[in-house]
């Protein structure tokens, strides 16, 4: 095979992975907008008509209220426990920084299942009802880690000197990192805040376990899709999830981008 | 004196989110392991906390647990298998191939589906492999047969290689930019062929990539049960499934805990694995 081949075949391959990865999220995006009640290619009609259904519908809007509020205190509670884990970690030995990082990784290196069924023993064995509060600490849990490797990642590349400037003028410690670690972090704190807001907002496995009869976002399209009911629903609250979990991303990015290059 | 204060800025530091980690989490690792031995009085539904074999008893005489584990595992494996062969020219192209502009782009590309919805991915597909799904109509247009992968172990196979292939081109993409252009150009002048050079300089250096992306692969199909419920059809059971329908359905805990155990098991013995390979050399 003659070079100019080899390379054809290479970016001919990649194009093709690339379109196996994107070219699915496509076609959901586009079946939020099909005008039909039974998903069938290629859509006929669009209409806009199952958003304003999806809306007016008490349980997706209960289900929404349910994920955005136990997303949001997991990821406030995540963000003080990343942050601290990060600030605290830092300028240890490197075997110590090793072994911490492993251990706030476990939640979410380990199989989901496990973490699931791990958490519901725990407070089955304690007796402690699965309401709301079990939902936000298993949440708070698996976010911690997203935190604390972007604040981490601020940390290394933060001069030292900073912070010892601070101490040699004779500030507390704790001035010194209310008036110069933390607003340093702060980029990176919050586009963690919001990976961790996507992950928890988007999580359904360790949910199921820890949630009782409290129903988020992900748990209605699992059970809507599982039982083949109310698909154009799905439809579109598949595209909304799409857009809310994409959206910070894209905004973490570029918040993590221009920290950076500070 | 001030190095004790230092520590103990440390300690206090660190002691929140350590606290909550030993608490929730090894807590729960901890009791995981206690309702293993446990069991569920057949009468009442009521966990009695008796110290038992019973439970791994069962697992280890009834072959469906036995199935439904090498399943499991099996899948696992190929599913890590096909990620690898699927990620190498586009992590090739992305790591060695185009300018950083354009690799900014890809890589933000290649992340963006494994941070948008995992539920919406699987969906994804139901509507692609569908009978009257996207995938047959490419195939009548084209004037192909049509497929019927829905509800079968090749659309499990198909749905978790696509979730989690970004999480196998990550690492490779990184250790395919760490090897230095001067390697490959040394080999290729000392009159190497193109594959000779793939073959003993590039594909070496990679390995421990392939075995960092493959921890991932291999453990989150592991853990799933989601894929196998919503794309899966009768014989697709993982041990997931049969974890989430006895905390779930039967309320038996103990069982669930105890078949979970060989999760643990094979996760842990395939990360020892793949740290041989240098998994954890990048971090």
């Amino acid at each position: 095979m003659s070079g100019s081949m080899r390379n054809l075949a290479l970016w001919g391959a990649a194009s093709a992975v690339l379109a196996f990865l994107l070219l699915p999220l496509l076609i959901v995006l586009v079946f939020a907008f099909d005008a039909s009640s039974v998903q069938v290619w290629p859509i006929h009609s669009f209409s806009l008509k199952w958003f304003y259904a999806t809306w007016a519908d008490e349980e997706v809007r209960s289900a929404l209220l349910v994920s955005l509020e136990v997303a949001g205190l997991a990821t406030l509670l995540a963000s003080v426990l990343g942050t601290l884990a990060a600030v605290g970690m830092n300028g240890l030995s490197s075997r110590a920084v090793q072994v911490g990082s492993f251990f706030l990784t476990l939640p979410i290196a380990l199989p989901g299942v496990l973490t699931g069924i791990a958490m519901n023993s725990f407070f089955t064995a304690l007796e402690i009802p699965f309401t709301m509060v079990t939902l936000v600490i298993a949440h708070t849990t698996f976010c911690t880690v997203v935190i604390y490797s972007n604040v981490m990642a601020r940390l290394r590349r933060l001069p030292r000197s900073l912070l010892e400037a601070a101490q040699d003028m004779g500030a507390t410690p704790f001035r010194g990192f209310a008036s110069i670690t933390l607003p340093l972090l702060s980029g990176s704190i919050v586009s963690g805040m919001l990976l961790a807001f996507a992950l928890s907002f988007d999580e359904v496995i360790v949910s199921t376990f820890t949630s009782g009869s409290e129903t988020t976002l992900p748990l209605w399209i699992f059970g809507a899709i599982r039982l083949g009911q109310h698909m154009p629903e799905v439809n579109v609250v598949v595209f909304a999830v799409v857009a809310v979990t994409l959206l910070p991303i894209i905004l973490g990015q570029k918040l993590a981008a221009s920290a950076s290059r500070e | 004196m001030t190095d004790r204060r230092k520590l103990l800025g440390h300690l206090a530091l660190l002691l929140p989110p350590f606290g909550w980690l030993t608490v929730f989490y090894l807590g729960s690792l901890f009791a995981l392991l206690l309702s293993a031995f446990w069991q569920v009085d057949s009468m009442s539904g009521e966990i009695l906390h008796e110290w038992t074999l019973d439970n791994f008893r069962i697992l280890a005489t009834d072959s469906t647990y036995r199935v439904i584990a090498e399943r499991t595992i099996g899948i696992a494996v190929l599913v890590t298998i096909t990620d690898i062969i699927l990620a190498w020219p586009l992590a090739y192209v992305i790591a060695r191939k185009v300018g950083p502009r354009m690799k900014l782009v890809l890589l933000v590309l290649v992340a963006l589906p494994l941070w948008s919805s995992m539920l919406a991915r699987i969906y994804s597909w139901r509507l692609i492999l569908g009978h009257d799904g996207v995938l047959n109509w490419f195939l009548r247009t084209a004037g192909l047969p049509e497929q019927s992968f829905a509800f079968t172990n090749v659309a499990l196979w198909i749905v978790f290689t696509y979730l989690w292939l970004p999480f196998m081109l990550m690492p490779l993409v990184s250790a395919l930019e760490r090897i230095p252009a001067s390697l490959p150009d040394a080999a290729g002048d000392m009159g190497a062929t193109p594959f000779q050079t793939f073959r003993t300089v590039i594909f070496p250096l990679a390995i421990p990539g392939m075995a960092a992306g493959s921890v991932f692969t291999f453990a989150v199909t592991l853990g799933e049960y989601v894929t196998p419920m919503l794309v899966g059809g009768a014989g697709s059971e993982f041990i997931g499934n049969v974890v989430y329908s006895n905390v779930g359905v039967s309320g038996n805990i103990p069982f669930a805990a105890a078949y979970s155990m060989i999760l643990l098991v094979v996760v842990g013995a395939y990360m020892l694995l793949a740290r041989r390979f240098g998994a954890f050399d990048g971090a």
